[in-house]
Protein backbone atom coordinates (compact mmCIF):
# COMPACT_ATOMS: atom_id res chain seq x y z
CA UNK A 1 0.00 0.00 0.00
CA UNK A 2 2.90 2.25 0.68
CA UNK A 3 3.96 1.66 -2.86
CA UNK A 4 0.60 2.77 -4.15
CA UNK A 5 0.71 6.06 -2.33
CA UNK A 6 4.18 6.91 -3.56
CA UNK A 7 3.18 5.95 -7.08
CA UNK A 8 0.55 8.64 -7.17
CA UNK A 9 2.82 11.64 -6.79
CA UNK A 10 5.55 11.57 -9.44
CA UNK A 11 3.80 13.88 -11.90
CA UNK A 12 3.54 16.64 -9.35
CA UNK A 13 7.02 16.01 -8.06
CA UNK A 14 8.33 16.19 -11.57
CA UNK A 15 6.59 19.48 -12.15
CA UNK A 16 8.11 20.87 -8.99
CA UNK A 17 11.52 19.46 -9.75
CA UNK A 18 11.43 21.17 -13.09
CA UNK A 19 10.66 24.43 -11.43
CA UNK A 20 13.68 24.11 -9.20
CA UNK A 21 16.14 23.15 -11.88
CA UNK A 22 19.41 24.97 -11.87
CA UNK A 23 20.41 27.05 -14.85
CA UNK A 24 23.17 24.90 -16.30
CA UNK A 25 23.15 24.99 -20.04
CA UNK A 26 22.16 21.45 -20.85
CA UNK A 27 19.00 21.82 -18.80
CA UNK A 28 17.76 24.77 -20.79
CA UNK A 29 15.61 22.77 -23.12
CA UNK A 30 13.77 20.88 -20.41
CA UNK A 31 13.28 24.00 -18.43
CA UNK A 32 11.98 26.09 -21.26
CA UNK A 33 9.55 23.49 -22.45
CA UNK A 34 7.75 23.18 -19.20
CA UNK A 35 6.80 26.82 -18.89
CA UNK A 36 3.14 26.83 -19.61
CA UNK A 37 3.26 30.46 -20.58
CA UNK A 38 4.85 33.82 -19.87
CA UNK A 39 3.27 34.07 -16.42
CA UNK A 40 4.80 30.74 -15.50
CA UNK A 41 8.20 31.91 -16.64
CA UNK A 42 7.86 35.15 -14.69
CA UNK A 43 6.84 33.34 -11.54
CA UNK A 44 9.82 31.07 -11.92
CA UNK A 45 12.20 34.01 -12.29
CA UNK A 46 10.69 35.79 -9.31
CA UNK A 47 11.03 32.69 -7.17
CA UNK A 48 14.58 32.12 -8.32
CA UNK A 49 15.58 35.68 -7.55
CA UNK A 50 13.85 35.30 -4.22
CA UNK A 51 12.13 38.65 -4.53
CA UNK A 52 8.69 39.68 -3.39
CA UNK A 53 5.91 39.34 -5.87
CA UNK A 54 4.55 42.68 -4.57
CA UNK A 55 7.81 44.48 -5.27
CA UNK A 56 9.28 43.06 -8.43
CA UNK A 57 12.64 44.50 -9.46
CA UNK A 58 11.34 45.11 -12.96
CA UNK A 59 14.66 45.96 -14.61
CA UNK A 60 16.36 42.80 -13.40
CA UNK A 61 13.43 40.50 -14.07
CA UNK A 62 12.84 42.00 -17.51
CA UNK A 63 16.45 41.43 -18.41
CA UNK A 64 16.31 37.80 -17.37
CA UNK A 65 12.98 37.29 -19.04
CA UNK A 66 14.37 38.58 -22.33
CA UNK A 67 17.38 36.34 -21.93
CA UNK A 68 15.12 33.33 -21.70
CA UNK A 69 13.11 34.38 -24.72
CA UNK A 70 16.36 34.85 -26.62
CA UNK A 71 17.50 31.41 -25.50
CA UNK A 72 14.26 29.97 -26.80
CA UNK A 73 15.00 31.51 -30.15
CA UNK A 74 18.51 30.11 -30.17
CA UNK A 75 17.29 26.66 -29.27
CA UNK A 76 14.83 26.91 -32.08
CA UNK A 77 11.84 26.54 -29.83
CA UNK A 78 8.96 28.31 -31.41
CA UNK A 79 8.37 31.28 -29.17
CA UNK A 80 4.66 31.69 -28.78
CA UNK A 81 3.21 35.13 -29.30
CA UNK A 82 2.23 35.33 -25.64
CA UNK A 83 5.89 35.33 -24.61
CA UNK A 84 6.61 38.26 -26.91
CA UNK A 85 3.54 40.13 -25.73
CA UNK A 86 4.72 39.77 -22.15
CA UNK A 87 8.19 40.94 -23.15
CA UNK A 88 6.63 44.07 -24.59
CA UNK A 89 4.55 44.58 -21.44
CA UNK A 90 7.62 44.24 -19.24
CA UNK A 91 9.59 46.75 -21.28
CA UNK A 92 6.66 49.11 -21.18
CA UNK A 93 6.44 48.86 -17.38
CA UNK A 94 10.20 49.30 -17.10
CA UNK A 95 10.14 52.48 -19.16
CA UNK A 96 7.23 53.85 -17.16
CA UNK A 97 9.14 53.31 -13.97
CA UNK A 98 12.20 55.04 -15.34
CA UNK A 99 10.26 58.15 -16.25
CA UNK A 100 10.62 60.86 -13.67
CA UNK A 101 7.38 61.44 -11.85
CA UNK A 102 5.57 64.62 -12.47
CA UNK A 103 6.14 66.57 -9.24
CA UNK A 104 2.98 68.58 -9.88
CA UNK A 105 0.76 65.54 -10.07
CA UNK A 106 -1.65 65.90 -7.20
CA UNK A 107 -2.77 62.34 -6.75
CA UNK A 108 -0.78 59.22 -6.22
CA UNK A 109 0.09 57.57 -9.52
CA UNK A 110 -0.66 53.90 -9.65
CA UNK A 111 2.33 51.59 -9.59
CA UNK A 112 2.83 50.54 -13.23
CA UNK A 113 3.47 47.02 -11.96
CA UNK A 114 0.11 46.73 -10.24
CA UNK A 115 -1.74 45.00 -13.06
CA UNK A 116 1.07 42.55 -13.65
CA UNK A 117 1.24 41.72 -9.94
CA UNK A 118 -2.49 41.10 -9.90
CA UNK A 119 -2.19 38.84 -12.92
CA UNK A 120 0.69 36.91 -11.35
CA UNK A 121 -1.16 36.45 -8.09
CA UNK A 122 -4.25 35.22 -9.90
CA UNK A 123 -2.17 32.86 -11.95
CA UNK A 124 -0.46 31.48 -8.88
CA UNK A 125 -3.77 30.99 -7.11
CA UNK A 126 -5.05 28.91 -9.98
CA UNK A 127 -1.85 26.93 -10.06
CA UNK A 128 -2.37 26.07 -6.40
CA UNK A 129 -6.00 25.24 -7.12
CA UNK A 130 -4.90 22.96 -9.96
CA UNK A 131 -2.60 21.23 -7.51
CA UNK A 132 -5.47 20.63 -5.10
CA UNK A 133 -7.59 19.27 -7.94
CA UNK A 134 -4.77 16.95 -8.90
CA UNK A 135 -4.56 15.56 -5.39
CA UNK A 136 -8.30 15.14 -5.14
CA UNK A 137 -8.44 13.28 -8.46
CA UNK A 138 -5.70 10.95 -7.30
CA UNK A 139 -7.60 10.18 -4.12
CA UNK A 140 -10.83 9.72 -5.99
CA UNK A 141 -9.28 7.42 -8.58
CA UNK A 142 -8.37 5.06 -5.75
CA UNK A 143 -12.01 4.50 -4.80
CA UNK A 144 -13.77 2.02 -7.04
CA UNK A 145 -17.44 1.51 -7.67
CA UNK A 146 -18.92 -1.87 -8.35
CA UNK A 147 -18.84 -3.21 -11.90
CA UNK A 148 -21.85 -2.33 -14.00
CA UNK A 149 -24.90 -4.49 -13.48
CA UNK A 150 -27.09 -6.14 -16.05
CA UNK A 151 -29.82 -3.82 -17.19
CA UNK A 152 -31.86 -3.62 -20.34
CA UNK A 153 -29.34 -1.21 -21.85
CA UNK A 154 -26.37 -3.08 -20.58
CA UNK A 155 -26.99 -6.74 -21.08
CA UNK A 156 -24.46 -9.00 -22.73
CA UNK A 157 -26.94 -11.81 -23.09
CA UNK A 158 -30.57 -11.82 -24.00
CA UNK A 159 -32.31 -15.00 -23.03
CA UNK A 160 -33.50 -16.71 -26.17
CA UNK A 161 -37.08 -17.90 -26.33
CA UNK A 162 -38.24 -21.27 -27.57
CA UNK A 163 -39.62 -19.49 -30.63
CA UNK A 164 -36.21 -18.16 -31.52
CA UNK A 165 -34.79 -21.60 -31.06
CA UNK A 166 -37.46 -22.95 -33.38
CA UNK A 167 -36.58 -20.24 -35.88
CA UNK A 168 -32.97 -21.41 -35.99
CA UNK A 169 -34.12 -24.96 -36.36
CA UNK A 170 -36.33 -24.06 -39.30
CA UNK A 171 -33.60 -22.03 -40.92
CA UNK A 172 -31.18 -24.92 -40.82
CA UNK A 173 -33.88 -27.26 -41.98
CA UNK A 174 -34.52 -25.06 -45.00
CA UNK A 175 -30.88 -24.89 -45.84
CA UNK A 176 -30.80 -28.65 -45.68
CA UNK A 177 -33.49 -28.92 -48.30
CA UNK A 178 -31.45 -26.93 -50.75
CA UNK A 179 -28.63 -29.39 -50.56
CA UNK A 180 -29.17 -32.63 -52.36
CA UNK A 181 -30.28 -35.07 -49.83
CA UNK A 182 -28.33 -38.18 -49.43
CA UNK A 183 -30.11 -40.72 -47.34
CA UNK A 184 -27.80 -42.48 -45.05
CA UNK A 185 -29.08 -45.52 -43.34
CA UNK A 186 -28.79 -45.00 -39.66
CA UNK A 187 -29.87 -46.69 -36.58
CA UNK A 188 -32.91 -45.25 -35.01
CA UNK A 189 -31.83 -42.72 -32.45
CA UNK A 190 -33.72 -41.80 -29.35
CA UNK A 191 -34.11 -38.46 -27.70
CA UNK A 192 -32.44 -39.80 -24.58
CA UNK A 193 -29.33 -40.57 -26.62
CA UNK A 194 -29.28 -37.04 -28.00
CA UNK A 195 -29.75 -35.56 -24.56
CA UNK A 196 -26.78 -37.54 -23.35
CA UNK A 197 -24.77 -36.49 -26.40
CA UNK A 198 -25.41 -32.80 -25.87
CA UNK A 199 -24.65 -33.12 -22.19
CA UNK A 200 -21.36 -34.73 -23.10
CA UNK A 201 -20.56 -31.86 -25.48
CA UNK A 202 -21.37 -29.37 -22.78
CA UNK A 203 -19.23 -31.21 -20.30
CA UNK A 204 -16.28 -30.98 -22.68
CA UNK A 205 -16.63 -27.34 -23.62
CA UNK A 206 -18.25 -24.36 -22.03
CA UNK A 207 -20.82 -23.75 -24.73
CA UNK A 208 -22.40 -25.37 -27.75
CA UNK A 209 -23.80 -23.53 -30.74
CA UNK A 210 -27.28 -24.73 -31.49
CA UNK A 211 -26.79 -24.21 -35.21
CA UNK A 212 -23.74 -26.45 -35.20
CA UNK A 213 -25.42 -29.39 -33.57
CA UNK A 214 -28.29 -29.12 -35.96
CA UNK A 215 -25.97 -29.00 -38.93
CA UNK A 216 -24.10 -32.03 -37.71
CA UNK A 217 -27.27 -34.07 -37.95
CA UNK A 218 -27.36 -36.69 -40.66
CA UNK A 219 -31.03 -36.46 -41.47
CA UNK A 220 -34.12 -34.42 -40.94
CA UNK A 221 -35.28 -37.00 -38.54
CA UNK A 222 -32.15 -36.68 -36.48
CA UNK A 223 -32.58 -32.90 -36.44
CA UNK A 224 -36.06 -33.25 -35.09
CA UNK A 225 -34.77 -35.53 -32.38
CA UNK A 226 -32.01 -33.05 -31.53
CA UNK A 227 -34.53 -30.25 -31.39
CA UNK A 228 -36.64 -32.22 -28.96
CA UNK A 229 -33.53 -33.08 -26.97
CA UNK A 230 -32.63 -29.40 -26.62
CA UNK A 231 -36.14 -28.60 -25.49
CA UNK A 232 -35.92 -31.42 -23.00
CA UNK A 233 -32.65 -30.08 -21.63
CA UNK A 234 -34.15 -26.63 -21.25
CA UNK A 235 -37.11 -28.13 -19.45
CA UNK A 236 -34.82 -30.05 -17.14
CA UNK A 237 -33.08 -26.72 -16.42
CA UNK A 238 -29.82 -28.40 -17.29
CA UNK A 239 -28.89 -25.76 -19.87
CA UNK A 240 -29.35 -22.07 -20.60
CA UNK A 241 -30.20 -20.77 -24.02
CA UNK A 242 -28.33 -17.58 -24.73
CA UNK A 243 -28.64 -15.30 -27.72
CA UNK A 244 -26.29 -12.37 -27.66
CA UNK A 245 -28.26 -10.35 -30.20
CA UNK A 246 -31.58 -10.56 -31.96
CA UNK A 247 -31.39 -13.16 -34.77
CA UNK A 248 -27.87 -13.96 -33.57
CA UNK A 249 -26.37 -17.32 -32.81
CA UNK A 250 -28.11 -19.22 -30.05
CA UNK A 251 -25.70 -20.84 -27.68
CA UNK A 252 -26.32 -23.57 -25.14
CA UNK A 253 -24.47 -23.21 -21.89
CA UNK A 254 -24.45 -25.44 -18.91
CA UNK A 255 -26.52 -24.14 -16.07
CA UNK A 256 -24.47 -23.85 -12.92
CA UNK A 257 -25.24 -26.69 -10.57
CA UNK A 258 -27.70 -25.55 -8.04
CA UNK A 259 -26.80 -27.00 -4.72
CA UNK A 260 -30.04 -28.07 -3.20
CA UNK A 261 -30.25 -27.68 0.52
CA UNK B 1 -41.75 2.58 7.13
CA UNK B 2 -39.41 3.20 9.99
CA UNK B 3 -35.94 4.50 9.33
CA UNK B 4 -34.55 1.10 10.22
CA UNK B 5 -36.76 -0.43 7.55
CA UNK B 6 -35.78 2.21 5.01
CA UNK B 7 -32.04 1.82 5.46
CA UNK B 8 -31.54 -1.60 3.85
CA UNK B 9 -33.72 -0.61 0.89
CA UNK B 10 -31.79 2.61 0.37
CA UNK B 11 -28.51 0.79 0.74
CA UNK B 12 -29.46 -1.62 -2.03
CA UNK B 13 -30.55 1.26 -4.28
CA UNK B 14 -27.30 3.14 -3.78
CA UNK B 15 -25.43 -0.06 -4.44
CA UNK B 16 -27.01 -0.66 -7.84
CA UNK B 17 -27.13 2.93 -9.06
CA UNK B 18 -24.57 3.75 -11.73
CA UNK B 19 -24.31 7.39 -10.71
CA UNK B 20 -24.52 8.93 -7.28
CA UNK B 21 -28.19 8.79 -6.35
CA UNK B 22 -29.81 11.69 -4.49
CA UNK B 23 -32.47 11.89 -1.79
CA UNK B 24 -35.01 13.14 -4.29
CA UNK B 25 -34.64 10.15 -6.56
CA UNK B 26 -34.57 7.81 -3.58
CA UNK B 27 -37.74 9.47 -2.29
CA UNK B 28 -39.45 8.96 -5.64
CA UNK B 29 -38.54 5.28 -5.61
CA UNK B 30 -39.74 4.88 -2.03
CA UNK B 31 -43.24 6.15 -2.66
CA UNK B 32 -44.87 7.80 0.27
CA UNK B 33 -41.78 8.15 2.40
CA UNK B 34 -40.85 11.62 3.56
CA UNK B 35 -37.64 13.19 2.29
CA UNK B 36 -36.67 13.82 5.92
CA UNK B 37 -36.82 10.12 6.69
CA UNK B 38 -34.87 9.26 3.56
CA UNK B 39 -32.24 11.84 4.51
CA UNK B 40 -32.02 10.52 8.05
CA UNK B 41 -31.67 6.95 6.79
CA UNK B 42 -28.90 8.01 4.38
CA UNK B 43 -27.01 9.81 7.11
CA UNK B 44 -27.26 6.81 9.40
CA UNK B 45 -26.02 4.57 6.62
CA UNK B 46 -22.99 6.81 6.06
CA UNK B 47 -22.24 6.60 9.78
CA UNK B 48 -22.63 2.86 9.79
CA UNK B 49 -20.30 2.44 6.84
CA UNK B 50 -17.71 4.61 8.53
CA UNK B 51 -17.88 3.01 11.97
CA UNK B 52 -17.83 -0.49 10.54
CA UNK B 53 -14.37 0.14 9.07
CA UNK B 54 -14.95 -2.35 6.27
CA UNK B 55 -13.73 -2.34 2.71
CA UNK B 56 -16.51 -0.09 1.49
CA UNK B 57 -17.38 3.49 2.18
CA UNK B 58 -20.48 5.50 1.50
CA UNK B 59 -20.12 9.17 0.75
CA UNK B 60 -21.98 12.18 -0.52
CA UNK B 61 -20.85 12.89 -4.04
CA UNK B 62 -22.16 15.17 -6.79
CA UNK B 63 -25.41 15.75 -4.92
CA UNK B 64 -26.06 12.08 -4.24
CA UNK B 65 -24.73 9.07 -2.42
CA UNK B 66 -22.27 6.53 -3.65
CA UNK B 67 -20.77 3.34 -2.31
CA UNK B 68 -17.13 2.75 -3.26
CA UNK B 69 -14.22 0.70 -2.08
CA UNK B 70 -11.92 2.44 0.35
CA UNK B 71 -8.95 4.15 -1.31
CA UNK B 72 -6.58 2.35 1.10
CA UNK B 73 -7.24 -0.90 -0.72
CA UNK B 74 -6.88 0.45 -4.23
CA UNK B 75 -3.69 -1.49 -4.82
CA UNK B 76 -5.51 -4.80 -4.38
CA UNK B 77 -8.55 -3.73 -6.32
CA UNK B 78 -6.35 -2.60 -9.20
CA UNK B 79 -4.52 -5.90 -9.09
CA UNK B 80 -7.82 -7.69 -9.51
CA UNK B 81 -9.18 -5.34 -12.17
CA UNK B 82 -5.78 -5.32 -13.87
CA UNK B 83 -6.32 -1.60 -14.32
CA UNK B 84 -3.91 1.27 -14.35
CA UNK B 85 -4.85 4.64 -12.97
CA UNK B 86 -6.43 6.45 -15.90
CA UNK B 87 -4.42 8.93 -17.91
CA UNK B 88 -3.66 12.03 -15.92
CA UNK B 89 -4.62 15.47 -17.06
CA UNK B 90 -1.70 17.60 -18.14
CA UNK B 91 -0.71 20.55 -15.99
CA UNK B 92 -2.10 22.87 -18.67
CA UNK B 93 -5.45 21.05 -18.65
CA UNK B 94 -5.60 21.04 -14.84
CA UNK B 95 -4.87 24.76 -14.62
CA UNK B 96 -7.43 25.53 -17.28
CA UNK B 97 -9.94 23.37 -15.42
CA UNK B 98 -9.18 25.19 -12.17
CA UNK B 99 -9.84 28.53 -13.86
CA UNK B 100 -13.13 27.25 -15.29
CA UNK B 101 -14.18 25.70 -11.96
CA UNK B 102 -13.72 28.95 -10.06
CA UNK B 103 -14.83 31.43 -12.69
CA UNK B 104 -17.65 29.60 -14.44
CA UNK B 105 -19.35 30.28 -16.69
CA UNK B 106 -16.34 31.61 -18.55
CA UNK B 107 -15.30 32.11 -22.18
CA UNK B 108 -12.04 31.07 -23.82
CA UNK B 109 -10.78 34.68 -24.17
CA UNK B 110 -11.40 35.21 -20.46
CA UNK B 111 -9.42 32.07 -19.65
CA UNK B 112 -6.61 33.37 -21.85
CA UNK B 113 -6.61 36.60 -19.88
CA UNK B 114 -6.11 34.76 -16.60
CA UNK B 115 -3.67 32.14 -17.78
CA UNK B 116 -1.74 34.40 -20.15
CA UNK B 117 -1.67 31.57 -22.65
CA UNK B 118 -4.13 30.05 -25.08
CA UNK B 119 -5.96 27.01 -23.77
CA UNK B 120 -7.65 25.61 -26.89
CA UNK B 121 -6.16 22.13 -26.73
CA UNK B 122 -6.69 21.95 -22.97
CA UNK B 123 -10.35 22.92 -23.50
CA UNK B 124 -10.70 20.17 -26.08
CA UNK B 125 -9.23 17.58 -23.70
CA UNK B 126 -11.58 18.71 -20.94
CA UNK B 127 -14.59 18.56 -23.26
CA UNK B 128 -13.56 15.10 -24.49
CA UNK B 129 -13.33 13.88 -20.92
CA UNK B 130 -16.69 15.50 -20.19
CA UNK B 131 -15.25 17.43 -17.25
CA UNK B 132 -16.60 20.67 -18.70
CA UNK B 133 -19.69 21.45 -20.71
CA UNK B 134 -20.77 24.31 -22.93
CA UNK B 135 -23.17 26.62 -21.13
CA UNK B 136 -24.52 28.69 -23.99
CA UNK B 137 -23.19 31.90 -25.46
CA UNK B 138 -22.13 35.04 -23.74
CA UNK B 139 -24.21 37.97 -24.96
CA UNK B 140 -21.29 40.10 -26.08
CA UNK B 141 -19.77 40.82 -29.49
CA UNK B 142 -18.88 37.54 -31.18
CA UNK B 143 -21.12 35.60 -28.79
CA UNK B 144 -18.28 33.43 -27.44
CA UNK B 145 -19.15 30.06 -25.91
CA UNK B 146 -19.37 29.88 -22.14
CA UNK B 147 -17.96 26.89 -20.32
CA UNK B 148 -18.67 25.40 -16.92
CA UNK B 149 -17.88 22.24 -15.02
CA UNK B 150 -20.03 19.12 -15.32
CA UNK B 151 -21.41 16.56 -12.89
CA UNK B 152 -18.58 14.35 -14.11
CA UNK B 153 -16.20 16.98 -12.76
CA UNK B 154 -17.70 16.68 -9.28
CA UNK B 155 -17.44 12.89 -9.43
CA UNK B 156 -13.90 12.94 -10.79
CA UNK B 157 -12.66 15.21 -8.02
CA UNK B 158 -14.77 13.74 -5.24
CA UNK B 159 -16.85 16.84 -4.62
CA UNK B 160 -20.43 17.00 -3.47
CA UNK B 161 -20.94 20.44 -4.99
CA UNK B 162 -18.88 23.41 -6.12
CA UNK B 163 -18.97 24.99 -2.67
CA UNK B 164 -16.60 22.23 -1.57
CA UNK B 165 -13.84 23.65 -3.73
CA UNK B 166 -11.16 25.14 -1.50
CA UNK B 167 -11.45 28.89 -1.20
CA UNK B 168 -9.25 30.65 -3.75
CA UNK B 169 -8.39 33.41 -1.32
CA UNK B 170 -6.89 30.86 1.06
CA UNK B 171 -4.22 30.19 -1.52
CA UNK B 172 -3.22 33.83 -1.33
CA UNK B 173 -2.55 33.55 2.40
CA UNK B 174 -0.50 30.48 1.70
CA UNK B 175 1.65 32.35 -0.79
CA UNK B 176 2.41 35.34 1.35
CA UNK B 177 3.75 33.09 4.09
Amino acid sequence: MKEASTKTDPAIERAEAQLEFGATEDQYRVKLEMFEGPLDLLLYLIRQEDVSIYDIPIARITEQYLEYVRAMHELDIGVAGEFLLMAATLIHIKSQMLLPRDPDAAEEIEDPRAELVYQLLEHQKFKSAANVLYQRATMEAAAFTRASTETDQNNPEVAATVFQLFEVFREVLNRRQAITEIEIARDEMTMAEKVAEIKLLLAEGAEVRVREIFERAGSRREMVVIFLAVLELVKELAVRLVQSETFGEIVLTKREEVVSG
Amino acid sequence: MTIDELKPIIESLIFVSEEPIGEKQLGALLEGESIEDVEAACEQLVDEFNTRGGGLEMRRLAGGYRITTRPEFSEYVRRYLKSQPSARLSIAALETLAVIAYKQPITIPEILEIRGVTSTSAIKTLLDRRLIVARGHKQVVGRPMLYGTSKEFLIHFGLNDLSELPNLEDFEDLMSM
